[in-house]
């Protein structure tokens, strides 16, 4: 059990301060969170300056344009990153953490070339078309039809849930070929371009007022075969295997941010009087012990990742079930802390904490999670 | 960075274990817990597996590893519920002639700030008494002088308590202990403890689930059952990766933050392991309130969730 980071690998983190230090300061003032145009040219532009610098893409094979970057590199990346203020992956998100990866691991020759390099610089942004109104947790009960029609493939039906959907230029649509096949056996996974005549966005409100996501309605939409990636009907396994690229880093940033914010919103409690309050002590205590042990966890998750290649799923689902509990809790004890202001909508935490009711609802619920973990890892039988 | 056991941590833990389950196994346990008595021989077997002299020097007669080491033995003797003042005579091996080879068992505790009473099999004759707060030399009780003070009764048939007895004692031999330290790593050593029986009560629940029928099927086919046990598996794995690393990193902070996690995971688990197995989870003849009531002291030992909290928000100010 080592904790100590290599030469290289501090190497590598003393080479990435360097550069967010002189790149940072170039960077144009972040947009208005409702302005989505403008917030994808700032996530786009940022991809693009890490690009020029070589960071695009890191955790990514090198033979699809990355750096094939240790676990532990992209777990310091990531850490840096968030410790520097630097802007989030955004807009960026499903190209970089799933779309990508998926036709770096499954996509042909062509594909790779056509789809990969806009990603890494930010050229293109991709969005994700899986989950439908009647198939939220139970995925596989997708519906949107796609119909062979010569070169190309019909598709009508909807998502939703879909963030980004507004600014992307392609979709990773997830569609059923064959309607009698066994559920999973009957979905192929496509790649949708979002200016297809049939494609209708139309945003969705979320409780904290914003529009993070939409629906997107698709009404004969023709899909060129050749934007299949993987065979027809095989589109699970495809959607799958995304999930080896799993390397325990997905919330390392936000763990790190979190831990900055427990520590302001405790003085803040001692600079308004609610120090005083032992409850509250006690609880902003036990969340410091709570977001040590999750930074902890996840080294533990990148060790695994290092030593097999791979973090399990459910490795994964320990991790998210915790995290995502913790992050409810540190915002509503700053709601405490902040008294009346908890309903200010201008302020930080509580905007974090309305966005922070997701976390136990989006990829995976909670209740799928520990689904998950009973039946995957504890060997539980599987059941209703 | 490499945050996994190496081969030889891993080979470590597996011997452990399997001297355990050798020698102090289900019946075993369920002899101690009819006749509580410590097993010289197999204290003296522990001596000579190196548990208690773990991180001696080698030039010292001991095996000359690490605190880390010391966390994973000790993850295994509460995973087995093994009773007695075990990390007492690690810590003190080396000082007190006799404890590093387990001829010689001797308890630990702190005052003030303790729990007020100590684990005091007959077969421990001495209590270490470190001073509370930052004061104060370490002291060497021999309670049997005062036998007549009356014993409280305690429910963990494994954990027989006596009030800490007054008198000043004897200084501890040798040069001063550095006792901040001591009282660390009583802290993360316990909770090593608790994480190894927050592991096992995973183990049992799950065991048990798959095999308890009712209502025609494994009742650990219905969510209702399937969550307690994931929620389990989510505080065990947590608080593993909390006392792993305090281990390694030695700091202070860390420690207790570990133990505090430890100790939920090792009470809840317990708890949750009970209920999983309904009224056979309430009867005596279940192990599983060996484990609970053991998790309730450990929980009040070397730091509890009060003062941890306390100092680890009084630690948000300043760090």
């Amino acid at each position: 059990m080592d904790l100590t980071y290599t030469d290289e690998e501090e190497e590598f983190r003393a080479g990435l301060r360097r550069w967010l230090a002189t790149a940072l300061p170039a960077l144009p003032p972040p947009p208005d969170p409702h302005d989505w145009p403008g917030r994808r040219a700032y996530d786009t532009a940022w991809q693009r300056m890490l690009y020029d610098a070589g960071y695009a893409g890191l955790h990514w094979p090198a033979d699809a344009g990355g750096r094939g970057a240790t676990p532990t590199q992209h777990l310091i990346f990531l850490e840096e990153t968030e410790l520097a203020g630097a802007p989030y992956v955004g807009a960026n998100f499903v190209g970089l953490l799933h779309a990508g990866p998926t036709l770096a691991a499954e996509g042909t020759p062509e594909q790779r070339a056509r789809w990969l390099p806009p990603i890494l610089r930010g050229d293109e942004i991709w969005c994700q078309g899986f989950s439908e109104p009647d198939a939220g947790s139970d995925l596989a009960a997708l519906r949107t039809r796609a119909v062979r029609d010569g070169d190309d493939y019909v598709v009508t039906g909807s998502k939703i849930w879909t963030s980004h959907a507004e600014v992307a230029d392609w979709c990773e649509l997830l569609v059923r070929t064959d309607p009698d096949a066994p559920r999973h056996r009957g979905i192929t996974w496509l790649a949708m371009p979002m200016d297809a005549p049939g494609v209708t966005v139309r945003p969705l409100r979320t409780l904290a007022g914003s529009t993070e996501f939409a629906e997107v309605f698709l009404d004969g939409v023709r899909i060129p075969a050749a934007h299949r990636v993987g065979a027809e009907n095989d589109g699970w396994r495809v959607t799958m295997v995304t999930l080896s690229f799993e390397r325990g880093t997905a919330f390392v940033g936000e763990v790190v941010a979190c831990r900055r914010v427990l520590g302001a919103v405790a003085r803040t409690a001692r600079d308004n009087g609610r120090w005083d309050d032992a409850v509250l002590r006690r609880r902003l205590g036990r969340l410091a012990a709570e977001f040590t042990a999750l930074w902890r966890l996840t080294q533990w998750n990148v060790g695994a990742a290092q030593r097999g290649g791979g973090v399990p799923g459910t490795g994964a689902s320990v991790f998210k079930l915790r995290y995502s509990h913790a992050r409810q809790e540190l915002y509503d004890a700053a709601a405490e802390v902040l008294g009346a202001g908890a309903l200010d909508a201008d302020h930080a935490w509580v905007a974090a904490r309305l966005s922070s009711l997701s976390y136990t609802i989006a990829a995976g619920t909670s209740q799928i999670q520990r689904n998950i973990v009973a039946e995957r890892i504890l060997g539980l039988p599987k059941g209703r | 960075m490499d945050f996994q056991l190496t081969e030889e941590q891993g080979e470590l833990c597996e011997g452990m274990r399997t001297l355990l389950a050798g020698r102090f196994g289900p019946e075993r346990l369920r002899a101690a817990v009819a006749a509580p008595a410590l097993d010289r021989a197999l204290w003296r077997e522990l001596g000579a597996a190196g548990l208690f002299a773990l991180r001696l020097p080698e030039a010292d007669g001991g095996v000359g590893l690490g605190l880390p080491e010391a966390v994973l033995l000790f993850e295994e003797t509460g995973r087995a519920l093994l009773p007695g003042p075990l990390i007492a005579c690690h810590l003190l091996a080396g000082r007190l002639d006799g404890v590093a080879t387990g001829e010689r068992i001797v308890g630990l505790t702190e005052v003030p700030g303790g729990p007020g009473v100590w684990e005091h099999p007959d077969e421990c004759a001495e209590l270490v008494v470190l001073p509370g707060g930052d004061g104060g030399p370490v002291r060497v009780l021999r309670p049997d002088a005062a036998a007549d003070v009356p014993r409280p009764s305690s429910v963990d048939p494994l954990t027989p308590l006596a009030p800490v007895p007054a008198g000043a004692g004897e200084a501890l031999p040798g040069p001063a202990p550095e006792v901040r330290r001591m009282r660390r790593e009583a802290a993360l050593l316990t909770a090593a403890q608790q994480l190894g029986s927050a592991v096992r009560t995973v183990e049992k629940a799950v065991a048990y689930a798959r095999v308890r029928e009712q209502f025609g099927a494994p009742i650990g086919a219905f969510q209702a059952v399937k969550h307690l046990c994931a929620g389990m598996l989510v505080r065990a794995e947590t608080a593993r990766a909390a006392v792993y690393a305090a281990a390694v990193t030695e700091s202070e902070d860390e420690a207790y933050a570990a133990k505090l996690l430890a100790d939920d995971a090792a009470v809840r688990n317990a708890r949750d392991c009970l209920q999983v197995h309904g009224g056979m989870g309430f009867t005596w003849e279940a192990e599983i309130h060996l484990h609970l009531k053991r998790a309730w002291w450990r929980a009040e030992c070397w730091g509890s969730a009060r003062e941890t909290e306390e100092r680890l928000a009084v630690g948000l100010l300043t760090g």
